[in-house]
C-alpha cells in the first residue's frame, strides 16, 4: 500500500536513496544537509547497509566512490563550503567513471557565507566546478515528493551513465516538510550498473559499449582491473597517447550528450497562449507558479517553465519557448546565472530580464507578482 | 628473477615501471608481492590502493583489483572498500607527503578506527615525483627543492604518529633489510582482520633526495640506511643525542585482540534490526 507521510525534503532525499537502493553513506555534518546523514545513520543498519561518518568532507565523497568501487549504490551530501571541498574526488568520479549521488542542499556563500539561508548560487559550481571537462547531470526538486523521485532518478542515472549525479536541492527544500505519498516498490524505475558479459581473462575494463559506457564490475567480483583519476587507454592505464586522450575526453561527455534528450526532465504550466513567460528552478519555482496563478486571476497571460534537470539544460525546450512568448522573466537566488544561460539559448529570439535576489530570503509571490508588473 | 608465484602477481603489460633505475621502491614492491604471495591470497580478491607520486604508481604494476586515487585520499576511499566488501585483502600504499601531508587527516583517522586496511607507507623523506620538495619527513638540515637553505621543519616519526592515533599494528623496515620489510608487511595483512595496520618502509630517493644531500647513488643510500638503523631492543641503550640520526626499526605494536571497524558495524546492524 502507498503511504503518507509528511516529512522534510532532507529526509525525503535520504529515504528517496535508499529506495533506489543506496546502501553506502559517507559524510560529514554540515547545515542545512546534515538531516540527510543522521536519516542514512538510523535507517541504512535496518537494511544491511553501511553509513560512516567520516573525517572531513574529502573522505565523505571518497569513501563513497570507495564503496561504490566495491559494487555498492553510494552518495554523499553536504552544503556550501562542504560541496567545494569534494570537487577535486568529483572529478575523480567523472574520469574513473564512478556511479555516485552528491546531493547538495544549497546555501548562500561565498565560504561560510549563510549556513541557515536558502540560496541558488551552486548552480555553474555544479557545472563547471571541478576542473576538466566532463558532462553533468543535475536534479533540481522543488517539492518534497520530488526530493524522493529525483534521487531515485538521480541514482538511476549514474549507474546508466556510471558517473557523478548530482542533485541539487536548497535549504527551503531541504528544511521544509509537505506531505508525500511514498511510491509502492515496484511503481518506479530501478537502473543497476551494466556488469561485464566476458569473462575475466576477456575483459578489458574501459572498452565501452555501443551506448559509450564500458561495463563495470565490483572490486572483488572476480575481475581484476584498474582504476585511476588519470586519463587511461581502456585498459585503464595511464596514457600520455594523444589518440587515447582524446577517445576518453570525449567519451565521458558525448555518453551523457548522446541521451540527453533522454535525461532532461521540465514542468510548464500556464505557459499555453502566454505572452510572459516566467522561469524558475527549485524553491523559487514555488513563489513563481503562486505569482503565476494570481496575475492570472487578473487576466494576464503569464506562465512558467520549470527545468527539473538543470544540467543537461532544457535548451531545445527553451529555445521553443522564446519563439512563441514576448519576455521571459528568470528569477532565481543567485547574481544571474541561470538568466544567463537563458539569455544564451532564448536572447536572439525574445527578451530575457533577469531577476536577482541575494539578501538569504527566498521571493515571497508578490515580489514576482510586481516585478512582473513593473517590467512588462 | 623473482619467484614463480610472484611473478604471477605482476601485470606485465604495463611495465616498464616509472620508478628511477635504482630506487628503492621496487624493493617494497616486491616484499608486498612476495608477502601476497606467501599468504595465497586469489588475486581477485586483492585490493590495492594508493594516492598520488612515486609510491603511488605500485598498485598499476600488480595483477589485482588496483586503485589509484587522488593525492592523499587513499585511506578514505580504501575505508570505504573495507565497508563495502569485507572480504577483500586490502594493501594500501602511500607515500610520505601522500600519507602525512596532504593525508594526514585521513591518515589519523583510519588509525582511531581501526579500520580494517594494511597501509604501507613508503618514506623516501621527500616529494620525489615533483621534483624534491621537503616533506613532513624530510630531516631538519636537509637540502630539498623548496628548502635550498636547509629544512628547518621538524619531522613527523610516522610510528609513533600512527600507534598515538590508535592504529593496531605499527611496525618500521627499511629497504636495506627486504626479508624485514616481508615479514612485517605480511603480519601487517594478517592483521587487518583484527584492524589497522601501518608499515613504515624507509625506501629512498637517490634522483632527489640523494642528489641534494651527497647521497646521488643507491648504494650510497642503502650503506646509510644500514648504518643508521638500530632495533627497538639496541634504540632502548642509546641516547636522545645518539638517537637523533637513527632509524628505529622493529614493532612498536600489536594489538592481538583488537576489533576491526566493519565487523564492529556489525553490531550496529544488529541493534537496529533490533530495534
Amino acid at each position: 500500500m502507498a503511504r503518507n507521510e509528511f516529512w522534510q525534503g532532507n529526509k525525503a532525499l535520504a529515504m528517496g536513496a535508499i529506495a533506489a537502493g543506496c546502501r553506502f553513506f559517507g559524510g560529514y555534518p554540515i547545515t542545512p544537509s546534515t538531516e540527510i546523514m543522521e536519516t542514512m545513520a538510523e535507517e541504512l543498519p535496518k537494511l544491511g547497509g553501511k553509513f560512516m561518518q567520516m573525517e572531513d568532507e574529502i573522505a565523505g565523497i571518497a569513501a563513497a566512490l570507495g564503496a561504490s568501487i566495491a559494487g555498492k549504490k553510494a552518495m554523499t551530501a553536504s552544503s556550501g563550503p562542504g560541496i567545494s571541498l569534494k570537487q577535486e574526488l568529483l572529478g575523480y568520479g567523472y574520469i574513473a567513471e564512478i556511479p555516485l549521488v552528491v546531493c547538495n542542499v544549497m546555501r548562500g556563500g561565498p565560504s561560510t557565507g549563510l549556513p541557515t539561508k536558502v540560496s541558488q548560487a551552486d548552480l555553474m559550481q555544479a557545472k563547471y566546478g571541478t576542473h576538466g571537462d566532463h558532462a553533468t547531470i543535475a536534479y533540481a526538486p522543488s517539492s518534497i515528493p520530488e526530493c524522493y523521485e529525483l534521487t531515485i532518478k538521480a541514482f538511476n542515472a549514474a549507474e546508466r551513465f556510471r558517473q557523478p549525479v548530482l542533485i541539487l536541492a536548497d535549504e527551503v527544500i531541504g528544511h521544509m516538510r509537505e506531505k508525500i505519498t511514498i511510491p509502492e516498490e515496484g511503481t518506479y524505475k530501478i537502473v543497476n550498473r551494466k556488469k561485464p558479459k566476458v569473462s575475466p581473462d576477456e575483459f578489458i575494463p574501459y572498452k565501452p559499449d555501443e551506448d559509450g559506457v564500458p561495463p563495470m564490475p565490483g572490486f572483488g567480483d572476480g575481475y581484476r582491473w584498474h582504476v585511476t583519476g588519470l586519463t587511461s587507454n581502456e585498459w585503464g592505464f595511464p596514457t600520455n597517447d594523444a589518440k587515447w586522450i582524446d577517445l576518453k575526453a570525449n567519451r565521458i561527455i558525448d555518453k551523457v550528450e548522446k541521451y540527453k534528450s533522454e535525461i532532461i526532465e521540465y514542468k510548464e504550466d500556464y505557459l499555453d497562449d502566454a505572452e510572459i513567460a516566467v522561469l524558475s528552478f527549485g524553491s523559487v519555482s514555488r513563489s513563481a507558479l503562486r505569482a503565476v496563478i494570481e496575475l492570472r486571476n487578473e487576466g494576464v497571460k503569464v506562465g512558467h517553465f520549470r527545468p527539473v534537470t538543470v544540467w543537461p539544460f532544457p535548451e531545445e525546450e527553451v529555445m521553443a519557448l522564446a519563439k512563441r512568448v514576448k519576455t521571459i522573466i528568470v528569477p532565481e537566488l543567485n547574481a544571474g546565472q541561470m538568466a544567463h544561460e537563458v539569455e544564451r539559448i532564448a536572447g536572439k529570439y525574445t527578451e530575457v530580464i533577469g531577476h536577482s535576489l541575494i539578501n538569504g530570503e527566498l521571493y515571497k509571490p508578490s515580489q514576482i507578482m510586481s516585478y512582473i508588473k513593473e517590467v512588462c | 628473477m623473482p619467484r614463480a608465484d610472484v611473478n604471477n602477481l605482476i601485470r606485465a603489460q604495463f611495465m616498464p615501471h616509472i620508478w628511477c633505475p635504482g630506487c628503492g621502491h621496487g624493493i617494497i614492491m616486491h616484499s608486498i608481492l612476495r608477502a601476497l604471495a606467501d599468504l595465497q591470497i586469489p588475486k581477485e580478491k586483492i585490493c590495492i590502493s594508493s594516492g598520488i607520486g612515486c609510491s603511488s604508481r605500485l598498485p598499476g604494476y600488480i595483477d589485482a583489483c588496483t586503485l589509484h586515487t587522488a593525492h592523499g585520499r587513499s585511506l578514505a576511499f580504501a575505508t570505504g572498500i573495507r565497508m563495502a566488501n569485507p572480504d577483500l585483502t586490502i594493501v594500501n600504499v602511500m607515500g610520505d607527503g601522500d600519507g602525512t601531508a596532504i593525508g594526514g587527516n585521513h591518515f589519523i583517522h583510519a588509525c582511531r578506527r581501526n579500520i580494517g586496511v594494511t597501509a604501507v607507507l613508503m618514506n623516501n623523506n621527500i616529494y620525489g615525483m615533483t621534483g624534491g620538495q621537503a616533506s613532513p619527513t624530510t630531516p631538519e638540515g636537509a637540502m630539498a627543492a623548496t628548502a635550498p637553505y636547509g629544512s628547518i621543519d621538524p619531522t613527523f616519526d610516522v610510528c609513533k604518529l600512527a600507534a598515538g592515533a590508535g592504529a593496531t599494528y605499527v611496525a618500521r623496515a627499511t629497504v636495506a633489510n627486504p626479508a624485514q620489510c616481508t615479514m612485517f608487511i605480511k603480519k601487517g595483512i594478517e592483521h587487518q582482520k583484527k584492524g589497522f595496520a601501518l608499515v613504515e618502509i624507509v625506501s629512498f630517493c637517490h634522483t632527489q633526495f640523494g642528489r641534494k644531500n651527497k647521497r646521488s647513488r643507491p648504494q650510497d643510500n642503502l650503506e646509510w640506511l644500514k648504518n643508521h638503523t638500530v632495533s627497538i631492543a639496541q634504540a632502548e641503550k642509546l641516547t636522545a643525542e645518539e638517537l637523533k640520526d637513527k632509524i628505529i626499526t622493529g614493532e612498536f605494536v600489536n594489538i592481538e585482540n583488537a576489533r576491526e571497524y566493519s565487523d564492529r558495524y556489525n553490531d550496529v546492524i544488529a541493534r537496529a534490526q533490533k530495534a
